[in-house]
């Protein structure tokens, strides 16, 4: 209904409908490929005529066939699962304990005062520098890997989390205290939806660098993996396998990234935002 | 009965934003609160609300000591306050949130036809014009059919049109259940217009200048010369609250309307 109502009370909105159906809605994103693709055919060009002989850097021709045959023996996929798993478990491990304490630090000022210092403080160290700390403390295989994710994946999400909580309007909490919410009431019906857009938003970062670190993780001696691919492809000497990975990497890291915002976006359809997409 | 009792606050830097304030007030009785900025009409009518606590004092409803925020009592603030991730019915029903289903749709359809608003229940607070937000505001109030009704200057962030046309509303609204109002406001036309009493407050400390009985029948002509002369019995009160030279004459003649606002 509202959706109704907005588009019948916004008569601009509602003319702008018609022109999106026409090809400039198309062409407009289609200008920001003009270079990437043209780059790629004067390179596919180049080799193709010989200037080069491509070894060190694969036309795309030569890049797309690899990762088809990596696709067709099932290579790509059994990689790709387990860079997704790391992903995904370490993603998980990260929002939980950067959701729990983001939201007691921002919600208690002794907590805050006592915990927040020393994170701070570990959140400076580049995440890297643990690497040896954990494959020492968790070994080589993929405790030490899930653990490096959570750890970068964490920090993005504890900050917003916490910022949050802390900047959650007094005059909302105040709606809640006057109509008697207990404390847990107050957290489901005010504190809540009032983080939400902030801890979305700390969400799809901490993906990003959940992202990031199961690269790092999985250049420490994985055996599967798209990071494990990378480093394949440069022992081997195969610049197009590598190619290959980084473009699975960054359709993954498009599409994880695309269903968590998408999945967030019904929870959110009542921002006042300054661009409504 | 809602009763203050030697009412106090002093902050904790030392600051005494109200002292020793008395008031009773009948059941069904509209109370205005005016003064100047810094004589602590804010701050007592949040003491009554129980969001605060007095520090000297205590406020009393039907026999039993107000200390948190108390079911029969609502309170409507300067902004309206709506929660935007809820649909205005969403807002509108927040406090009925245990009832059943069934009783909930039905008072939240009652109490929006009431403020006139059914056409916007499904819609976003930040869809509403400033009006129809704390007309939203006055109903998810309201439709708690509390006793005591406070409004801590409900209408002064709206345009002149939108809040006399608000103040009608209130008093409507008000006719319903009768609810005792205590409205702090610093709009002398909105005390007199809504007002049985008109408490009138002297800064530093905040304490009572002097209480004023508006004794005339609703709806009421803001035209009258009866009007006009509790307008300037009120603004010769604010005068002396401040201590400084009348400003008006607070003889009864009749005289053209003065300044809609006080300053």
């Amino acid at each position: 209904m509202s959706v109704f109502l907005m588009s019948s009370s916004a008569v601009p909105a509602a003319q702008s409908v018609a022109p999106k159906r026409s090809p400039a809605r198309f062409l407009r994103p289609a200008l920001g490929l003009l270079l990437p693709i043209s780059l790629a055919a004067f390179w596919e060009f180049a080799v193709y005529a010989g200037w080069s002989s491509g070894r060190l850097v694969p036309p795309p021709s030569v890049i797309f066939k690899t990762f088809a045959e990596l696709w067709n023996t099932g290579e790509l996929q059994t990689h790709a699962l387990a860079t997704l798993a790391r992903v995904f478990a370490g993603f998980s491990c990260g929002v939980v304990a950067g959701t729990v304490l983001g939201a007691i630090t921002g919600y208690s000022a002794l907590t805050h005062r006592l915990v927040d210092p020393t994170l701070q403080a570990l959140r400076s160290i580049p995440s890297i520098a643990w690497v040896p700390l954990f494959i020492l403390w968790f070994g080589i295989f993929e405790a030490s890997k899930i653990i490096l994710i959570a750890v970068g994946v964490f920090f993005p999400v504890y900050l917003g989390v916490m910022g949050a909580v802390m900047s959650v309007d007094r005059k909302i909490v105040e709606v809640g205290r006057v109509f008697r919410l207990s404390g847990f009431e107050m957290v489901r019906r005010i504190l809540l939806p009032a983080v939400l857009p902030a801890y979305v938003l700390s969400l799809r970062a901490g993906l990003g660098l959940g992202w990031m670190f199961v690269v790092a993780a999985e250049f420490l001696g994985a055996s599967q993996g798209l990071g494990f691919l990378l480093i394949d492809g440069q022992q081997l000497g195969k610049p197009a396998t590598i190619v290959a990975a980084i473009v699975a990497f960054a359709i993954l890291g498009k599409a994880t990234d695309a269903i968590l915002a998408a999945a967030t976006a019904p929870l959110l359809r009542w921002e006042d935002r300054f661009a409504r997409t | 009965m809602l009763l203050l009792d030697r009412v106090g606050k002093t902050y904790p830097n030392g600051v005494r934003a109200v002292e020793g304030v008395s008031l009773e007030v009948e059941l069904g009785e509209i109370v205005a609160i005016v003064g100047g900025s810094g004589c602590g009409k804010s701050t007592l009518l949040r003491a009554v609300s129980g969001l605060d606590q007095p520090t000297q004092g205590r406020v009393v409803l039907d026999d039993i000591a107000v200390t948190e925020p108390d079911e029969k009592i609502g309170i409507v603030f300067q902004e309206p306050r709506l929660l935007p991730w809820l649909s205005v019915a969403g807002n509108v029903g927040f406090g009925l949130e245990h009832r059943p289903r069934q009783e909930r749709e039905a008072r939240v359809a009652a109490q929006l036809a009431r403020v006139g608003l059914t056409e916007k229940a499904g819609v976003w607070p930040r869809e509403l014009s400033g009006g129809q937000a704390q007309r939203v505001a006055l109903a998810r109030a309201l439709i708690m059919r509390p006793e005591v009704l406070l409004l801590d200057e409900p209408f002064s962030a709206l345009d002149a049109f939108t809040r006399v046309d608000l103040q009608d509303h209130l008093l409507d609204l008000w006719a319903d259940g009768k609810p005792t109002l205590v409205v702090v406001t610093h709009d002398v036309d909105e005390s007199i217009v809504l007002a049985d009493r008109v408490v009138v407050m002297r800064p530093h400390p905040g304490r009572i200048e002097e209480e004023i009985a508006i004794d005339l029948p609703r709806p009421r002509d803001r035209q009258s010369a009866a009007y006009d002369f509790a307008k300037r019995r009120v603004l010769a009160a604010l005068d002396r609250s401040l201590d400084r030279a009348a400003s008006v004459d607070e003889r009864e003649t009749k005289t053209e309307t003065g300044q809609a606002m006080w300053w």
